[in-house]
C-alpha cells in the first residue's frame, strides 16, 4: 500500500489552513527530516518531525511547546498481543507524525454506521511537529511476557528520595507514550488515539499535560523560564553537543542489553510548586535559592546567561557568591563528577489544590544513558541539600527504558520481541 | 518542620550580583590615573608562580571584576582583602592556563589588597589596591533596629529556657517508659521549639538532629529528635534504644540553647524569621505533614504564629514609623488566624488534625495566605 496512493490527510482537506503557522516554525525546524511521504508538499512537510531513524524522535528534537504524556499498564498477559500492539502503535504513530489521520479517510470516511476510525479532532491541524516517543517500565520486565532477562540493568525501580511525598496515582506504569507538539490538541488527539487502539491490551494508570517546555534542547531554542521565573535549562545537553550525546545519553550494546542500542532511560517526575510561598521569597533569596539571577540567567557573579558556572568565586568573607545550597551547584556536573542529563520537562497546572493554591509545577522528563550514575545521584544531591526543595514535592516518579528508533519497516521495541 | 529558612547572606554581595549589569558600565567613574580600570573593563590578573601583576591598582566603588589568568604551573587563588586581611572576594581553583572571573561589590573607599596565592598556600604574593569614591556606611546601627533585636533576643532567650525545662521532664517520661505522659507532654514541649525554629535553623546539624521528619531523612542520616520519639510513642511503641534517643535529643537541646545565646541576630532576620514561620504553616502545617504520628500539628501551628508575632513585635516601633499602614493589616491578618485557631481549642490544647473538616484545613490556608502576604513586605521595610 503506498502512502501517496491512499492518503487523504487532514493536511490535503484543510492543510492551507496551517500553512501559516508550519511556516512561522520553520527557522526553529531546521534539521528536521522532511517526511517522505509528504516530500511532494512544501508547505505541509515543513511541520512534520521524522519518525524513523537511529534513535526516537523526541528526546533530542527541539523541544515542542506542549506535551501529552502517558503510562500505561498493560492488562493482558498474552505476549503476541502486545507484539502486535506495538506493531499496530508504530503505524499509526508513523501516520500521525506525518500530519495523517491515524486510518486512511478514518474520521469521515469510515462510513455512517460505524465509529469513526479516527477521533477527527486534528483533522484541520498541520503535523505541528509531532513526536511519538515509547518507553519500557521496568514491572514490564516481571514473568508475564518472558522478558525477565531482556530488563536493561540500568532500568531500576527508582528510589524513594528525601521529602519524596508520591502519590501512588501518579507514578510507574508498564509503558510510557511521551506525545511533543506545537499544538496540544495535535498531542492529546495522538495519545487519545494510541489508547483507543490499546483497549483490551494496555490501560491509562496515569498521565499529565504539560505546556511550556521548560528546557531547551538545541541552541537554536531560547531558554524558556520555569513557574518560579527562572531560566532553568541553560545548562542542558543540547542536541548539538553530540559527545555528551554519545557519552550520557545513548545506550550502547556494551551497556548489557543490545537491544537498547541507540535507546535511553527516561525519568518522569511530578514536581509540585508552592508557588504562594515562592512568590513571597524576595528577589535576593530566591536568587541565592536558583544561584543564578531572574533577568538574564547569569549565574551568581557572572554577567551573561551563558557564562560558565564557577563554584569557586567567593564574595565578602569568602563566603561563595553560589552558595553551598543553591540548586544550579548542586545539578551542575562541576558538583557531580561531570554528569549531565538531558531534560525535557514541562510546566503544568492542573487547576487548584482544594484550598486556594495551585496544583502546579514541573513535569520533569530527563534521558540519560545510566539513571544509576546520573540522575539518581543528582536527585539524591538535590533532594538533600537543595534550597529549593522547600519550594517544591516531587509527587509522581516513574522510569523507562525507550528503546531504538525505528526502521521504515520496523516496529518499537521489535528487539524486545526478537 | 525542619526546613531551612537560612538567610541569604551575605546581602550586599548578592544585591552586587544582580545589579551588575547595570553598574558596569560606571565602574570607574570619578577615578583618575593611569592604572585606574579602563570604565566598564576588567582588570586583568596575571598570575604565575612567582608574580601576581595586576593591570590596574585603583577602582571606582561599585563592583569591581577581576579576571584573572594564570601563567604558572601551579594551582592558584585570588583574593581581594579589606583592612585586617577581611576577604572582600576571593577565587580558589584557579589551575595553570585558565582563566577566572572574580566580580566583587566594593562599597566602601580606602585601602586593600590584591593577592596570588600560588599552590593555594601561605599569605600570597601582595599589592596594595585603592578603592575611591564609595557610598556611606549602611548597618544595623540604627537604634531602632537594635533595639528591636535585643527585644527579641529577650524573647529567644525566654523559650529556650522554657525549652530546655520541658525538655528535660518530657525525655525523664519517655525514659521511665510513662507513655501517656509522654504523649501529653509532647506537643507542649515542641511549643518552644516551633516559637524560635528560624534561630535553632541557624545553627547547621542540630535542627535537623531535633526536628528530622522521617519522610525527609537522607540516605544514611539517622532518625532522631522529636518526631522519632513521636512515632515510638505514638505508633511503634517504646523501643530499645528510645532512651539513648531522648538522651541525645536533651543533648542536642541543650547545646542549641547554649549555642543562642552568643548568636547575633540582625533585624532583618527579624523580619525574615516571622514570614518564615509562617510559609511553614503553609506546607507543613496546612496539609498535616508534620506530625504524621500524634497529628499535632495545630499546637506547632500556634507556635509559629506567636513566633512570628514575637519577631513582629520586636520590629514594631520601627514598623509603626516607617509603614503604619503595614502594622495595622499585619495586625488585622494575625487576629484573623488567631481567632480560627481559638475555634479549634480542646481542652488545654487543640483538636487533632485529622479532625478537621476540608473547609476548615481551606478556611486556615487563605487565613495564612492573607497574613503572609503583608508579612513577606517586613523585610523590604526594614532594610530602607
Ligand atoms: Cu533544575
Amino acid at each position: 500500500m503506498s502512502e501517496e496512493g491512499t492518503r487523504v490527510s487532514r493536511r490535503k482537506l484543510f492543510g492551507l489552513a496551517g500553512a501559516g503557522v508550519a511556516l512561522a516554525g520553520a527557522g526553529a525546524a531546521a534539521g528536521i527530516g522532511i517526511d517522505k511521504a509528504t516530500s511532494g508538499n512544501a508547505e505541509a512537510s515543513v511541520t512534520t518531525v521524522d519518525f524513523h531513524g537511529e534513535h526516537q524522535a523526541g528526546i533530542v528534537t527541539p523541544a515542542q511547546a506542549n506535551l501529552h504524556f502517558a503510562a500505561l499498564d498493560v492488562t493482558t498477559k498474552d505476549r503476541e498481543k502486545l507484539r502486535q500492539l506495538l506493531k499496530t502503535w508504530t503505524d499509526a504513530a508513523r501516520r500521525m507524525t506525518a500530519g495523517q489521520e491515524v486510518v486512511p479517510n478514518g474520521a469521515v470516511g469510515s462510513g455512517d454506521y460505524a465509529p469513526p476510525g479516527d477521533t477527527g479532532e486534528a483533522l484541520d491541524l498541520p503535523a505541528s511537529h509531532l513526536t511519538l516517543t515509547i518507553g519500557f517500565g521496568p514491572s514490564l520486565f516481571d514473568g508475564r511476557f518472558g522478558l525477565a532477562g531482556k530488563r536493561p540493568p540500568q532500568l531500576i525501580d527508582l528510589p524513594l528520595f528525601p521529602k519524596d511525598k508520591l502519590d501512588p496515582a501518579r507514578g510507574g506504569g508498564d509503558l510510557c507514550i511521551q506525545a511533543c507538539a506545537d499544538d496540544p490538541q495535535v498531542a492529546v488527539h495522538a495519545v487519545r488515539n494510541l489508547v483507543r487502539l490499546g483497549f483490551g491490551v494496555t490501560e491509562v494508570r496515569w498521565s499529565q499535560l504539560g505546556f511550556g517546555r521548560s528546557s531547551s534542547t538545541s541552541r537554536e531554542q531560547q531558554t524558556p523560564r520555569n513557574l518560579f521565573g527562572f531560566k532553568d535549562g541553560t545548562n542542558n545537553i543540547k542536541s548539538e553537543d553530540t559527545d555528551f550525546l554519545r557519552d550520557q545519553v545513548w545506550a550502547t550494546a556494551a551497556d548489557g542489553q543490545a537491544w537498547m542500542a541507540g535507546g535511553s532511560y527516561l525519568v518522569a517526575r511530578r514536581i509540585r510548586m508552592h508557588i504562594e510561598t515562592w512568590d513571597r521569597e524576595t528577589l535576593d533569596g530566591q536568587q541565592q535559592i536558583v544561584g543564578r539571577t531572574k533577568g538574564t540567567g547569569a549565574p551568581l557573579g557572572q554577567t551573561a546567561e551563558f557564562d560558565e558556572l564557577d563554584l569557586d568565586v567567593g564574595g565578602a568573607g569568602g563566603e561563595p557568591l553560589i552558595p553551598a545550597d543553591a540548586h544550579v551547584r548542586l545539578a551542575s556536573h562541576q558538583a557531580l563528577n561531570g554528569v549531565r542529563i538531558l531534560r525535557r520537562g514541562y510546566n503544568f497546572v492542573d487547576g487548584s489544590d482544594g484550598v486556594g493554591h495551585l496544583e502546579a509545577g514541573l513535569f520533569f522528563l530527563a534521558f540519560n544513558r545510566d539513571t544509576r550514575k546520573q540522575y539518581v545521584p543528582m536527585q539524591q544531591a538535590l533532594s538533600s541539600k537543595d534550597a529549593m526543595m522547600e519550594y517544591v514535592q516531587h509527587t509522581g516518579s516513574a522510569h523507562f527504558a525507550v528503546p531504538p528508533g525505528v526502521s521504515r519497516t520496523g516496529y518499537w521495541g521489535e528487539g524486545l520481541f526478537a | 518542620m525542619s526546613v531551612r529558612k537560612s538567610p541569604r547572606t551575605p546581602l550586599a554581595v548578592v544585591a552586587g550580583a544582580a545589579a551588575l549589569v547595570a553598574l558596569t558600565a560606571c565602574d570607574s567613574q570619578g577615578s583618575t590615573g593611569n592604572e585606574t580600570a579602563a570604565a566598564g573593563g576588567p582588570i586583568k590578573v596575571e598570575a604565575t608562580d612567582t608574580a601576581c601583576t595586576v593591570s590596574a591598582t585603583t577602582a571606582g566603588a561599585g563592583n569591581v571584576t577581576f579576571e584573572i589568568t594564570n601563567k604558572g604551573t601551579k594551582v592558584t587563588e585570588f583574593y581581594l582583602y579589606a583592612e585586617g586581611d577581611r576577604i572582600v572576594g576571593e577565587v580558589e581553583n584557579i589551575a595553570p592556563g585558565l582563566n577566572r572571573r572574580l566580580i566583587v561589590e566594593v562599597a566602601d573607599a580606602g585601602k586593600y589588597q590584591t593577592a596570588c596565592k600560588p599552590g593555594m598556600a601561605g599569605d600570597g604574593i601582595r599589592g596594595e589596591f585603592t578603592v575611591t569614591g564609595g557610598a556611606a556606611k549602611q548597618g544595623d546601627a540604627n537604634a531602632q533596629k537594635a533595639q528591636a533585636t535585643k527585644s527579641y533576643a529577650g524573647y529567644v532567650a525566654n523559650n529556650t529556657a522554657a525549652l530546655e525545662e520541658e525538655t528535660g521532664k518530657f525525655v525523664d517520661l519517655v525514659k521511665a517508659g510513662k507513655v501517656d505522659e509522654a504523649k501529653a507532654a509532647y506537643a507542649r514541649t515542641r511549643t518552644y521549639y516551633e516559637r524560635i525554629e528560624p534561630v535553632a535553623e541557624k545553627f547547621g546539624d542540630l535542627d535537623p538532629a531535633i526536628d528530622v521528619r522521617e519522610a525527609d531523612l537522607e540516605p544514611g542520616q539517622q532518625f532522631t529528635g522529636f518526631h522519632r520519639l513521636e512515632k515510638d510513642l505514638f505508633v511503634s511503641g517504646l523501643q530499645a534504644d528510645s532512651p539513648q534517643i531522648a538522651d541525645k535529643l536533651l543533648t542536642d537541646v541543650k547545646d542549641l540553647v547554649a549555642k543562642s545565646k552568643t548568636f547575633e541576630l540582625t533585624a532583618l532576620d527579624l523580619a525574615n524569621g516571622a514570614k518564615g514561620l509562617l510559609d511553614e504553616v503553609a506546607t507543613g502545617k496546612i496539609t498535616g505533614e508534620e506530625e504524621t504520628f500524634s497529628h499535632t500539628d495545630l499546637w506547632d501551628f500556634q507556635a509559629n504564629v506567636d513566633g512570628s508575632k514575637g519577631a513582629i513585635t520586636s520590629l514594631r516601633p520601627l514598623l509603626q514609623e516607617r509603614d503604619a499602614a503595614l502594622v495595622s493589616t499585619l495586625d488585622k491578618e494575625f487576629a484573623n488566624v488567631q481567632g480560627l485557631l481559638d475555634k479549634t481549642r480542646a481542652g488545654e490544647g487543640f483538636k487533632l488534625y485529622n479532625e478537621l473538616s476540608q473547609d476548615q484545613v481551606k478556611e486556615f490556608a487563605s487565613a495564612v495566605d492573607a497574613l503572609s502576604e503583608p508579612l513577606s513586605k517586613v523585610a523590604e521595610v526594614v532594610s530602607k
